[in-house]
């Protein structure tokens, strides 16, 4: 007991001899650059920058210390440098506005890019004309929040993606709001890791790019208007919980795009208004529930390569096409799910139909052989087609079919 | 031609067949969308009444209004009128009367229920589909003498324009996949008023669908405001060039 006194009581008197410095940097201080006092600070101190414009290059963070912008002071890479260097652990640069990186096709250059540490957290910072935003690559146990990203490239060639991590592991990103970029977020050889309450909007090509990462969750975020959607290929263990996939238009764009992915959860999402909400190809195992599929081109379009998932509970409404598929096999299930298309009737008043519901289309099957069909939509002779088929389906997968479809819609 | 436009206008308005259309477009609107749950569900039962219901009655009621005047014409042709006078003003009472009846009937419920930009296009749709379809009412009354014979011509183009038509697009479609068709179809469906018209509303109903490839060509070439534009003058021209066929027929006619 005695000696844990004395312990702690040592560590008290070191803290306090050993107490963190705050270095103040600006025009009426001792030091003008970051750089300098960066180089005069030591490991625990507090290097705060006032407001005004800096030019300095590129700054590299060797040492465990917290950069704090006060009012945003600007950091210019005067579009030839990488902005910030972070090469130690436990650092933390807050409250800056990072604008003008470097351009260029041979080296990944962003405006703050972590390199291997540890612990590193990067927070409240606006980053505006960058190539990559915030790169962080062989790290693990950091903290990117509350980050707003917007970049002005035209060519997906000339801009890098928002918030890059490449084989990483526990990182959290929390918060961002990412627009413009090459992708939003993307995520490579990236594990156990959390993507929570982003915003990724009018990027050139993914929202969130996500490949071989497995263990990961991504939860509340809202992907809306990018080139392509969301793509999340090669994976296993995902948990997509909660967010939004809205308004991405295109013949190859999807709300999510599912490649190679399996024992997934894709879970209490809304997705509205996109060419195709989910798009699925050599995925196995995933579980589809409550969620809600609006006024989408194609709800969903599940590839004959995909096997064993479960798509229950989940609303699908005022959608041009519920179900689109290009083969006969169907080795998924469908139940107890509600289909504001679904005319049959529940005789027995447990709010399940008699009748089983078939989602596909025998239109939707012409259309996926011939896209250029889709302007004889709503027609007569469609509906004429579309009706007869109903009653005897010859083209349409049998299998493919809800045998319990729900009367009333979710509330979800 | 004031006088015979407003007495075809008035006799028409009366026609019990007109009315009862007049009521039961109105009755079908209104059970569509107080039975659907969103409007845009009984936008969409609605739009398969504009596109097939709507040609139909126009066609088949002009047609046989044309035959059973025919008494009333050959008097009024042995006056002092301009025959091209007397066809204007039988079109314009036509037209007038029964795209009255239309707004009436579908107009004001969808107004009503649906005032979006799909239901403004769907009315403007139905009224230019009216006055197309009375026009060529008019045509296949003055080609064929007998009436049989004239209604049942009027019948086969209204069933030409909404089955055959589509029925040959999607045969092209399938015969030609190799090729690319995108243009072929802007151009087809420009030779078919009720193609032209759906798509026109499809444009807005099915917009996530329509952002497709094929979509896109025509959403370049429809969906802005100069597409809009450009489709409505088509219906026009469909509108003129009908008429004027019709026309030059009835002023050579031997009646």
């Amino acid at each position: 007991m005695k000696n844990i006194f004395y312990i702690l009581a040592g560590l008290l008197i070191t803290g306090i001899t050993s107490h963190a410095r705050t270095i103040r940097v600006g025009k009426q201080f001792q030091f003008h650059s970051i750089g300098q006092a960066i180089a005069a600070a030591v490991n625990g101190d507090t290097v705060l920058v006032e407001n005004g414009l800096y030019r300095e290059k590129n700054i590299v963070i060797g040492k465990s210390i917290v950069l704090i912008g006060n009012n945003f002071p600007v950091l210019d890479g005067e579009h030839q440098y990488e902005i910030i260097s972070i090469k130690a652990n436990y650092v933390t640069v807050k409250g800056f506005k990072i604008v003008h990186s470097g351009v260029s096709s041979l080296v990944d250059i962003a405006a703050i890019r972590i390199y291997g540490c540890h612990d590193v957290t990067i927070s409240g910072n606006i980053l505006e004309d960058t190539f990559f935003g915030i790169y962080s690559q062989s790290s693990f146990n950091c903290l990117i929040e509350n980050n707003k990203l917007t970049a002005t490239a035209k060519t997906e060639q000339e801009s890098g993606n928002g918030i890059h991590c490449w084989k990483s592991d526990s990182l959290q990103i929390i918060g961002n709001n990412i627009t413009g970029h090459r992708d939003g977020i993307y995520f490579e050889f990236v594990t156990n890791s959390v993507i929570w309450r982003n915003e990724s909007h009018k990027n050139m090509r993914y929202g969130l790019h996500f490949m071989f990462s497995n263990n990961d969750s991504y939860i509340s975020n809202v992907f809306r208007n990018n080139g392509a959607g969301v793509s999340v290929m090669f994976t296993h263990g995902v948990k997509m919980f909660n967010n939004y996939f809205e308004e991405n238009w295109g013949d190859a764009s999807y709300g999510i795009f599912l490649k190679e992915i399996s024992d997934s959860y894709i879970i209490g999402n809304k997705f509205l208004r996109n060419t195709s909400g989910i798009f699925m190809e050599g995925a196995s195992r995933i579980l589809v529930e409550k969620n809600e599929f609006k006024d989408n081109g194609w709800a969903m379009k599940i590839q004959a390569s995909c096997l064993d998932n479960v798509i229950t509970k989940n609303n699908f409404e005022g959608n041009t096409f519920d179900v689109g598929t290009n083969g006969s096999l169907v080795l998924n299930s469908f139940d107890r799910n509600y289909w504001d298309k679904y005319d049959g009737y529940d005789l027995n008043k447990d709010k399940v139909g008699d009748i089983p519901y078939r989602p596909v289309s025998l239109y939707s099957m012409i259309v996926e052989k011939n896209p250029a069909a889709m302007m004889l939509y709503r027609s007569f002779m469609t509906s004429l087609l579309d009706r007869s088929e109903k009653i005897l389906p010859t083209l349409t997968p049998e299998n493919l079919k809800d045998n319990f479809p729900l009367m009333k819609p979710l509330h979800l | 031609m004031k006088k015979i436009t407003k007495y075809v206008l008035v006799d028409i308005l009366r026609n019990k067949i007109v009315i009862g259309y007049t009521i039961f477009l109105f009755l079908i609107s209104l059970s569509v969308f107080n039975l659907e749950d969103s409007s845009s569900k009984g936008l969409l039962s609605l739009l398969n009444i504009i596109l097939i219901i709507v040609p139909l009655v126009s066609v088949i009621f002009s047609t046989i209004y044309i035959y059973n005047s025919a008494e009333f014409i050959e008097l009024l042709v042995s006056q002092p009128l301009k025959r091209k006078q007397l066809w204007a003003s039988l079109f314009t009472g036509l037209a007038g009367s029964l795209t009255f009846s239309f707004f009436i009937g579908i107009g004001i419920p969808v107004l009503l229920y649906a005032a979006s930009a799909t239901g403004y296009i769907m009315i403007i749709m139905g009224l230019l589909l009216t006055v197309i379809f009375v026009a060529i009412a008019l045509l296949a009354a003055v080609i064929a003498r007998d009436k049989a014979k004239g209604i049942g011509f009027a019948i086969f183009l209204w069933l030409y324009f909404s089955l055959l038509f589509d029925g040959l697009i999607l045969f092209i479609l399938f015969q030609f996949q190799e090729y690319p068709l995108e243009k072929f179809m802007v151009v087809a469906a420009a030779l078919n008023p009720i193609d032209l018209s759906r798509i026109m509303v499809l444009l807005k109903m099915d917009t996530s669908a329509l952002m497709g490839y094929t979509g896109a060509v025509f959403r370049d070439f429809f969906g802005s405001n100069t597409g809009f534009i450009i489709a409505v003058a088509i219906l026009f021209s469909w509108v003129v060039t009908v008429f004027w066929l019709s026309l030059r027929r009835f002023q050579k006619k031997d009646l």
